[in-house]
């Protein structure tokens, strides 16, 4: 990365970034905390706009901050007890041993890994990305998508209540 | 596909506005100190999009043509009582709104509602980036434009939300959460649709489409009937435009997201709802539509003046539903969106990576483009009418029994079968 747009940038969105993660641990209202995290995808999406990555970006804000923070959303609205100030619990202690477990993980895997750095960025178009997908990752790409429509069908079985199973008998 | 620049590169060549402020900005640099030109050339760009798009747009087609239309439309007389013909209506209102006072529930999340407006207006400047007024004239040629129009366009619905939220009124947060979930189905389909179009032409770039369209000679609306209708009614849905506008339906839930806005705050909401109105137009003619190209026309005709053209006639088929349709409730608009449009976007998406593996496996010329268009529009209606009538029925004139109460799909309690002549559910 040179030059001075591409650094200011990168420390703008890095502040952004984190500085909505805090705000995620911080914040005693769940929904500020949600969007909080809607927040910090944005950055993300940022980062990987200026890593000359821009289907990644996109995809990442149709996907993280358009669908799953409104799923987000959804499961904050409508569990119950998920109040205005909701800060005290009882998990607080694991959480933070959790936490810091995870911490310690990534700062390993952070320090630990032979980063890679090239001189010129290769410059891939969504076309690219779309062969690799379907000739190379072809497996791990259909097993996700496995996966997802067993995750749909398992959502549909657990909402189902038994009136309306009863109603669909009818029909 | 060759750039085929038409215009010049003389300041006087109207037909690319990108050659005056160039003029402008090389002739100041010449005797200004270094940099002002940069402080300049956006102020430019503001000033042109401003007079030639915004402010015609926004203002007098948006506010004006869509009152007096609709009244028209609807035998009234709209405005008719500020300046000649009530043109200066629009300014009034817009007065009128920023001397109103901007309240705030005390009960309401202060910060969340005073932000709200301001993530609803962004994302629709952001639009705008993408979209091409002529060969040269786009702010940002990105290959991925197409994708990136539908992330951005998916934003607002988070301003929508956070609005409903914030208020901390019931009927608020009701409205918001129709627009989220208005969004997300109709997302859906209209992403299918749209992927049928990608599909077709194989690129995701704005300004290749329409040079696709260009050199085949033909606009994307005929090869691809299915893919415009399902453009078009998810846009509309995901606008909240009249015939789909249950987030705001002031017949069930107030105003819906927007109960407790006032003054200029709620001013930016209605106003950016005609600004994302105009970038959908705006994306819809250069996807279906052909852009800023007509057949050769562009040779001569500015191709920004076509393709504003274009935008606002698009607009004028939005006015026009708004006028006419009532209002869908919204287990209808639900049910429409995934037993409806979702299948059509499937067997669309089915029949058009069929088409294109016949003609790219069989090297064929492409020409064949002609062949598919008169396919796919008779596959269209076969497929758009076979449906419906599948899945709907007639009206009936004398209903025998309560027969929504089983099309709406609420919860009939039929525990036992009644006896004969006991009555109906």
């Amino acid at each position: 990365m040179n030059g001075v747009g591409p650094t200011l940038a990168f420390y703008a969105l890095a502040g952004v970034t984190l500085i909505a993660g805090g705000g995620v641990m911080a914040s005693r209202n769940l929904l500020h905390a949600v969007l909080f995290l809607i927040l910090s995808f944005v950055g993300i999406a940022g980062f990987f706009a200026l890593l000359s990555a821009e289907f990644i970006a996109m995809a990442q804000v149709i996907i993280y901050v358009g669908a799953i923070s409104v799923l987000v959303l959804f499961a904050v609205l409508l569990t119950p007890r998920a109040g205005r100030n909701n800060g005290e619990t009882k998990m607080l202690a694991p959480a933070v041993l959790l936490a810091i477990s995870l911490a310690a993980v990534f700062i390993f895997v952070i320090t630990d890994t032979d980063w890679p750095t090239v001189a010129t960025s290769p410059s891939l178009t969504a076309s690219d990305l779309g062969e690799a997908l379907l000739t190379t990752w072809v497996l791990p790409f259909e097993l996700a998508s496995v996966l997802l429509t067993a995750a749909l069908v398992g959502a549909i079985m657990l909402v189902r209540t038994v009136e309306e199973e009863a109603e669909d008998a009818l029909a | 596909m060759a750039l085929t620049v038409l215009a010049t590169n003389n300041w006087y060549d109207l037909r690319d506005l990108s050659n005056l402020s160039r003029v402008i900005l090389e002739g100041v640099d010449r005797f200004a100190p270094h940099g002002i030109v940069y402080v300049l050339a956006p102020l430019i760009g503001f000033a042109a999009s401003f007079l030639i798009f915004v402010l015609p747009s926004q203002l007098f087609v948006g506010v004006y043509g869509e009152r007096k239309l609709i009244g028209r439309i609807q035998s009234r007389y709209g405005p008719n009582r500020v300046g000649p013909f009530g043109l200066l209506q629009p300014i009034a209102d817009a007065i009128k709104l920023m001397q109103k006072e901007a309240l705030t529930p005390w009960a309401a999340d202060v910060a969340v509602m005073w932000i709200a407006p301001i993530v609803f207006v962004a994302p629709c400047v952001l639009l705008f980036a993408v979209i091409p007024f002529g060969p040269r004239m786009v702010f940002a040629d990105i290959p991925t434009a197409l994708l990136y129009f539908l992330a951005v366009s998916s934003l607002p619905v988070l301003a929508a939300f956070m609005a409903g939220w914030s208020a901390n009124n019931k009927y608020s947060l009701f409205g918001a959460m129709r627009v989220v979930s208005m969004a997300v189905s109709y997302e859906v389909p209209l992403v299918l649709g749209l992927l049928g179009v990608v599909l077709f032409t194989g690129t995701l770039g704005l300004q290749d489409l329409i040079f696709w369209q260009k050199d085949n000679h033909i606009w994307l609306i005929a090869v691809q009937p299915v893919a415009f209708v399902l453009y078009f009614i998810g846009v509309s849905a995901e606008l909240n435009r009249t015939p789909t506008d249950i987030a705001e339906a002031e017949s069930e839930i107030v105003a819906g997201y927007l109960t407790e806005y006032s003054g200029m705050k709620w001013g930016l909401f209605y106003g950016m709802d005609i600004g994302y109105a105009l970038a959908a137009a705006a994306f819809g003619s250069t996807v279906f539509l052909g852009g800023w190209s007509m057949f050769g026309l562009d040779r001569w005709v500015p191709p920004w003046m076509i393709i504003v053209g274009k935008t606002h006639l698009f607009y004028f088929t939005f006015l026009w539903t708004r006028a006419t349709l009532p209002r869908l409730r919204i287990d209808q608009l639900m049910t429409f969106a995934w037993k409806f449009m979702l299948p059509v976007a499937l067997a669309n998406l089915f029949i058009v990576a069929t088409e294109r593996i016949i003609w790219t496996e069989n090297g064929l010329s492409d020409n064949i483009v002609y062949l598919y268009a008169v396919v796919n529009i008779v596959l269209a209606v076969a497929l758009l009418v076979g449906w419906s009538r599948f899945l709907g029925y007639r009206p009936e004139r004398t209903p025998s029994k309560a027969r929504l109460v089983y099309e709406v799909g609420g919860y009939v309690p039929v525990p036992v079968a009644p006896a004969k002549g006991e009555g109906r559910p």
